[in-house]
């Protein structure tokens, strides 16, 4: 397809898309339509997945509250260190708000997740989750963060922080600071030519292990 | 869409081809160069690896870092389509499953395979003649030997020279060389017995001579994202775009659906309907030969869609066995990571966007006394890659099963820096693999019009009825065995991929691998076959199938080469044949 003629068809198709969209909508809800999209998501893309993210990205899910209650547990599961930034420095709240649009699979697990946790905690210190002290945090924390010892009535404490805890991760090593922080080296024309010959010893093999 | 018409060319093409993936490239490219006047027409959209590539993106330009949320493998893969595809339903009987991967563009399915290119062997042809098993094709590997060669060398792959019986050589440009867990593999499959080779993928690791229009690979290891620099094989980049640039002889009709096969009042073909996706539009055009090559499943459609007085069981169908002995192949899979493998130093381990190494299969089930038919191949991957959605997944199913840095035992899950630190501690050391087996051509295992439903354009759409035997669920549970005794040997951890007899130990639902083969096989009988030998109609003389449809058994081998093989030979027996006026 001539790429002028494929954006021109995209831009008719995405005002469509969304007008039909908006409709559906009840009014509150109403979100916009994202105007520009980076490259990645254009190039070689269908015209369906370009109106799907424009609508996406042009649209809210989490509150101002979940958004800041996710900001406190990301950081926690990923602080700044000796090596890299923090979570949130990373941009993994913006990363959770976009996939779980996404894949509307995480919306549930994640929404109630976070109100499972204000409830716990307003239950031991008469407080949500992000009003409480550090100290406070941690005692709950500390609740949910190990799937291996965990006591009655915390097991959907801790399959909420597992789901966080993954999408922390996912969101931090996938960023431009974590693939720096994790040292992937790849992406970029090489001539590949084998085990480096240090890691072949370091590993025990001999050239008969060569594969030919 | 406005007024329903029908548009309807005078033009009379050579040949109209359809599909553009392996086997209609391949067409397109032979009997353009020979001077046909082709039209080919695609059921999706222009795709041109150079330009619509997704090739060294970085996961974090794009929101979703990966997912595969509108595409089956990821959103960098070039395939479009998937499983489902919305307005294109297709149905299955009642307590039988298929699941049917189509991907509408140019380059069809070519544009996200592993470039895993083997040959079938001697075996493959005449299995029936070996080991009383299905039936033998009418033709064997002697006769699709030259084709083999012509395609290694037209297209480019690398290998070894191995003298394996049943896993014939060919024409091979250097193997790039194992990275480190295959080493490991190496090690640990030898003591189980299991053989281990390089590679053999179609990835150019050195230049094609003669071939200006694609370079060297410079192993980025995406094959599957599409290679701007036509560094791998596929249907567009390597026999499409240099068909039209360089012959001048074939026209491409992008989404363009097609529905039925015309024919005359003799029953010939005369041309095709198809509908056009962009216009909404129904067209008719014209040609002196057809050849369906949309994929097995599509082209058993077409054919079976295509009722006339001459043809009331659908062209070409007088055997009732188009749609029947439809198989795929088996898979299973299983894998880890390997502790020896922890904090390993980095560096850049991409390689190509094949398998490095592989395990030709290894026994013989007359000879060994397994209680299963043939065999299966096993592929392995591990190592680096980019990080993209779904890194880090699980990681408290990990870190409480190896020491720490100080040697103590940790606690599993957790969080903050230490949580952080076994990220970087795990990144490099998964280790997996899969078989790929065969799965049996049967003809109660079939694809038919279900009478019932229609697509988005009218088109009655196909029923599936596929169910694996003890055979292949056997087989299944004797990859088990060795992928876990593999692991075992090589120290690794297993962490996904064990099953017991209560789901088939893994095996894959049938068209999950996508081989899906056999719907218009070939035969000499015309009774028991819908081509004959040059994948020629029995009862349509011009008409022709050149995808996996032919095909009357699988091996254990990805059938992309060998598609592409059968292809070039009907090709050539079409201009042969044209030129005699046979046709």
């Amino acid at each position: 397809m001539n790429r002028r003629k494929y954006l021109k068809f995209v831009g008719v198709g995405s005002v469509t898309a969304s007008v039909m969209w908006e409709a559906c909508q009840p009014e509150a809800e109403r979100n916009g339509v994202a105007d520009n999209l980076p490259e990645v998501l254009e190039a070689g893309r269908q015209d369906f997945e370009i109106e799907r993210d424009r609508r996406l990205l042009g649209e809210t899910f989490f509150t101002e509250h979940e958004l800041a209650t996710i900001a406190i547990l990301a950081d926690i599961i990923i602080p700044r260190d000796d090596t890299s930034g923090s979570a949130t420095e990373a941009g993994v709240p913006e990363f959770i708000e976009f996939i779980v649009k996404d894949i509307p699979s995480h919306q549930v697990p994640m929404r109630g997740g976070l109100r499972w946790l204000d409830m716990e905690s307003s239950r031991r210190f008469e407080k949500a989750f992000r009003d409480c002290t550090e100290a406070q945090r941690m005692e709950i924390v500390a609740d949910i963060a190990w799937p291996n010892r965990v006591n009655p009535g915390m097991e959907q404490g801790v399959a909420f922080f597992n789901r966080m805890r993954d999408l922390t991760a996912t969101g931090f090593f996938t960023s431009e600071m974590g693939i720096a922080d994790i040292g992937y080296q790849g992406n970029q024309p090489n001539e590949w030519a084998g085990v480096p010959e240090d890691v072949f010893r370091q590993y025990g093999f001999d050239s008969n292990d060569i594969i030919r | 869409m406005g007024t329903f018409q029908i548009k309807k060319s005078d033009t009379v093409y050579d040949a109209i081809v359809v599909g553009s993936g392996a086997g209609g490239g391949m067409t397109g490219y032979v009997l353009a160069n020979a001077g046909f006047k082709v039209l080919m027409l695609e059921a999706g959209p222009y795709y041109d690896p150079k330009f619509h590539s997704q090739q060294l993106f970085w996961s974090y330009q794009s929101p979703r870092r990966g997912a595969g949320s509108t595409r089956a493998f990821g959103e960098f893969d070039a395939a479009y389509g998937g499983w489902e595809i919305e307005g294109e339903p297709y149905t299955t009987k009642a307590g039988t499953q298929f699941d049917w991967f189509r991907s509408h563009m140019l380059g069809g399915r070519t544009n996200h395979w592993g470039r895993i290119s083997l040959r079938f062997g001697p075996h493959d042809f005449k299995g029936r003649s070996y080991d009383g098993v299905g039936d033998d094709w009418p033709i064997g590997y002697e006769d699709v030997k030259p084709y083999y060669d012509k395609i290694d060398r037209l297209l480019g792959i690398y290998g070894t020279v191995e003298g394996l019986e049943n896993e014939p050589d060919g024409i091979f440009l250097p193997p790039p060389k194992p990275k480190l867990h295959e080493l490991f593999v190496a090690r640990a499959a030898k003591k189980a017995g299991v053989p281990v080779i390089p590679g053999r993928g179609s990835v150019l690791t050195e230049k094609l001579p003669g071939n200006e229009d694609r370079q060297k690979c410079f192993y980025c290891g995406q094959c599957n994202r599409a290679c701007r620099i036509y560094g791998d094989f596929s249907s567009s980049s390597c026999l499409v775009i240099p068909a039209q640039k360089y012959t001048q002889n074939l026209e491409l009709v992008c989404n363009a659906m097609v529905r039925e096969v015309l024919t005359d009042e003799e029953g010939l073909a005369k041309g095709v309907s198809y509908v056009n996706k962009e216009d909404g539009l129904e067209y008719q055009v014209k040609g002196k030969v057809v050849v369906l090559a949309a994929s097995a499943c599509s082209s058993a459609r077409i054919m079976l869609n295509s009722r006339s007085n001459r043809h009331p069981n659908g062209i070409g169908n007088g055997s009732d066995l188009v749609g029947k002995y439809l198989h795929d192949s088996t898979g299973v899979a299983l894998g880890g990571f390997l502790p020896e493998l922890l904090d390993r130093k980095r560096y850049n381990e991409d390689g190509v966007g094949s398998v490095h190494i592989y395990s030709p299969w290894w026994k013989d089930n007359r000879r060994d006394n397994l209680d299963f038919p043939r065999g299966y191949h096993i592929e392995y991957w591990g190592g680096f890659d980019m990080p993209a959605y779904g890194f880090g997944f699980g990681m408290h199913g990990l870190n409480g099963r190896v020491p720490d840095r100080n040697g103590q035992q940790k606690e599993a899950g957790g969080y903050g820096a230490s949580l952080k630190d076994d990220y970087r501690r795990f990144f490099g050391t998964n280790v997996g693999m899969a078989g790929r087996g065969t799965g049996l051509a049967l003809k109660e295992n079939h694809c038919e019009i279900d009478p019932n439903v229609v697509d988005k354009w009218g088109i009655p759409v196909l029923r599936f009825h596929y169910k694996w035997t003890d055979a292949e669920v056997r087989q299944a549970k004797h990859m088990q065995e060795t992928f876990q005794e593999i692991m075992h040997n090589m120290g690794a951890e297993i962490t996904w991929g064990l099953h017991g007899p209560e789901n088939s130990y893994g095996l894959e639902a049938p068209g999950r691998i996508i081989h899906e083969v056999g719907t218009t096989r070939m035969g000499d009988d015309p009774r028991n076959s819908v081509l004959n030998k040059w994948c020629q109609s029995h009862e349509v003389k011009n008409l022709f199938v050149a995808d996996g449809g032919p095909i009357v058994q699988q091996g254990d081998k990805n059938c992309t080469w060998t598609i592409l093989a059968l292809a070039m030979r009907t090709s050539e027996y079409i201009v042969e044949q044209s030129k005699r006026n046979n046709i």
